[in-house]
């Protein structure tokens, strides 16, 4: 029997019972649209975890002071109890490395801002004019600190988009001079609201003054933060040695600073979502296993009902294994209706899902989408085998003389 | 040279702990273009021997030669090909498919044979002409008559020119004036050079045949052809050879005959119509 024929022919046997056909492609439809939308679900949420990470600004290395990782009992640890600062100078050194391309200070603490006649608690961020670039910060009026020695400031500040809402109103607020704790500082700039950030610094409440200011207003040398822009996506890794190489031997051989890198923080999220996205498919394809099955008590009651056509077959002509192909070509007919039906399902309801969550990127990944195909096919022809064989061995006198 | 020779068949069924012989020291010659009806009572065998003759069941002792080929001892695979080029069955319920047309009904044996597609296009409208079908086509069996569906299961059972055309009580399921056209139309083909071996329970139809096996409790009592050739020329039983179908039969032209050529037609090449499209 040619190809073309055993093809035909399976495909008109699954026509001639519509009912149990449709039930059965149902069924298959229905595993492969879950695995499809959970899986939009699952990697919508890293998608969008993954994009709010990126609009902290790309390629960033944190320089932290002090040792956070515990490497056992040495007696380094023993002796140094409190880490060396980590000063502007030492940040400044950075920028001569060739990985590097901007550096900026980071001075943080919490002071009172007093102008227009009110009283304010704010964030107050001493850093330099790199941080803007560093950050992708957008400018809602003037410009950001202006490039300066970072050991002599100008008294200058730049304020966040709430800031400037709660002290000025709608007034603008470049040029007006405000106290901070015991400075008069000029505004040159203000923020473009965000309304987003991670780990509480929301910078539309923050003010940015220079590094030099803010470690005098908090009578400090030590930097919280030095945060780094390395040339390019690839060289990340050489920036996180070069930093640390050079730290430790500005900091007499000791390495008592820790390097973070935005990288590493995104690929635990992005690990632990892939991972979230993996069981729920995993979940989902139980369904499959269940369509699987149906499919072969659908093809057992075909074998059953069709014996005297079987026998038929055989009396005209076909060898067992013709018969077997002619079985087992429609269990995988039946699966590959279901299969591609579920997924038109499945691209459908994550649109839905798209059109009510508009900020939620739903769409499957493509591994889930080849697993969820060839499960369903996999499923649908290993549970086609067991009836397409038991048609193939009937003995066609007993076939015959079924009705 | 015997298109059928059958040699110490013996076929036993294990019903339980009692033991059938179906069949038991069953020794027959058949000439190509004979007309044979294997009669009996039920149980007596009959419908195994025509299973054994059809290779759809295998003799637990003996020898089957079809065209002077051992077929016993071929594997499933090579029964099936014989099967499907050698022999046709007709069956008492005509074992249509029910979803599939008059037509592709037809086809089915040529499709099973791996035979292109438009080569059975064609050789399925000469036989629906042959058996006055070309206005059925189309249908599907639920939508024919009896008689049609028999017409059918016989154009299936001929298409792919068999040697050997085994019909199983092709009337049974027939009133007496469809079935006497269907007996009519198996004789016309039988006439055409096909060997025709039909089992019935009905004296009527078996009578009609030049040649009856009768068969009882797995054993063949009376062979007319053994008979009828001790009465002619006084040889012993033996292989019926060098005995051409016509002489042996004088009394068949004037019944079966519509003036067609007995000689079988060559694939492909028109015939004259085997059954008359007005009698449908």
């Amino acid at each position: 029997m040619r190809n073309a024929d055993v093809l035909r022919f399976a495909r008109d046997a699954a026509a001639g019972y519509p009912l149990r056909t449709a039930l059965s492609v149902l069924a298959m439809a229905i595993g492969v649209a879950a695995v499809v939308v959970l899986t939009s679900l699952g990697d919508g949420a890293r998608r969008y975890v993954v994009e709010q990470f990126s609009s902290l600004g790309s390629n960033l290395v944190i320089v932290l002071p002090g040792r956070s990782a515990t490497g056992g009992f040495s007696p380094a640890n023993a002796v140094t109890t409190t880490p060396r600062d980590l000063t502007v100078d030492d940040a400044f050194a950075l920028t001569r490395l060739s990985s590097v391309r901007r550096v900026a200070p980071l001075a943080a603490g919490n002071s009172e801002i007093k102008a227009n006649g009110r009283l304010r608690e704010v964030v107050v961020a001493g850093t330099a004019s790199t941080y803007f670039e560093i950050r992708s910060f957008k400018m809602a009026q003037g410009a950001f600190l202006p490039e300066a020695d970072w050991s002599r400031g100008a008294p200058v500040a730049v304020i966040g988009g709430k800031i400037q809402e709660e002290i000025f109103g709608g007034r603008s607020a470049v040029g007006e001079v405000i106290r901070l704790g015991d400075r008069r500082l000029r505004i040159v700039g203000v923020l473009k609201a965000t309304g987003q950030g991670v780990g509480g610094m929301n910078t539309d409440e923050v003010i940015f003054v220079p590094v030099s200011i803010a470690q005098s207003l908090f009578n400090t040398h030590t930097l919280f933060r030095v945060l780094i822009e390395a040339r390019s996506r690839d060289e990340i890794a050489a920036v996180k040695r070069e930093v640390t190489a050079l730290l430790k031997a500005r900091h007499g051989g000791e390495e008592d600073i820790t390097v973070i890198t935005q990288d590493a923080v995104l690929a635990t999220f992005d690990k632990l979502l892939r991972a979230l996205t993996a069981g729920v498919a995993g979940i989902a394809a139980i369904s499959l296993a269940v369509a699987g099955i149906l499919v072969m008590n659908v093809m057992l009651v075909a074998v059953t009902q069709r014996t005297a056509e079987i026998g038929l077959l055989k009396a005209l002509g076909a060898r067992g294994a013709t018969i077997r192909d002619a079985f087992l070509a429609e269990a995988a007919m039946i699966s590959l209706a279901g299969a591609l039906t579920g997924y038109g399902l499945g691209l459908f309801g994550a649109f839905v899902l798209r059109q009510i969550y508009p900020v939620f990127p739903a769409y499957p990944p493509d591994w889930a989408v080849i697993a969820a195909l060839a499960t369903a096919l996999t499923t649908g022809l290993l549970f086609g085998i067991m009836p397409a064989r038991r048609a193939a061995r009937l003995d066609p006198v007993q076939a015959l003389m079924k009705h | 040279m015997s298109v059928i020779q059958l040699a110490g068949i013996e076929r036993v069924f294990h019903l339980g702990d009692s033991v059938v012989h179906a069949l038991t020291g069953l020794d027959v010659g058949i000439e190509a273009g004979e007309y044979v009806a294997i009669m009996g009572p039920s149980g007596s065998g009959k419908s195994t021997l025509l299973n054994l003759l059809g290779l759809l069941d295998r003799p637990d002792a003996g020898s089957y030669h079809l065209e002077g080929r051992d077929v016993t001892t071929l594997s499933p695979d090579e029964q099936a090909a014989v099967r499907s080029h050698r022999i046709g069955f007709v069956f008492q319920s005509f074992h249509l498919v029910p979803r599939l047309t008059a037509a592709e009904n037809i086809a089915l044996p040529m499709m099973l044979a791996g035979i292109p597609a438009a080569e059975r296009a064609q050789r399925v409208a000469q036989a629906l002409k042959d058996f006055g079908l070309d206005q059925r086509a189309d249908h599907r069996p639920d939508q024919l008559s009896g008689g049609q569906r028999q017409r059918v299961a016989i154009a299936r059972a001929t298409i792919m020119q068999p040697a050997v055309l085994l019909a199983d009580e092709p009337t049974g399921n027939l009133d007496r004036a469809t079935g006497d056209e269907v007996i009519h139309l198996l004789e016309v083909l039988n006439e055409r050079g096909m060997t025709l071996i039909i089992v019935t329970h009905d004296p009527k139809i078996g009578t009609r045949a030049r040649r009856q096996l009768m068969m009882e409790d797995g054993e063949l009592r009376h062979d007319s052809a053994s008979t009828r050739l001790r009465q002619l020329d006084d040889n012993p039983p033996g292989p019926l050879s060098g005995m051409p179908a016509a002489k042996r039969n004088p009394g068949y032209a004037e019944r079966g005959g519509d003036g067609v050529s007995p000689a079988a037609p060559a694939p492909g090449t028109p015939s004259p119509p085997l059954a008359d499209p007005a009698a449908s």
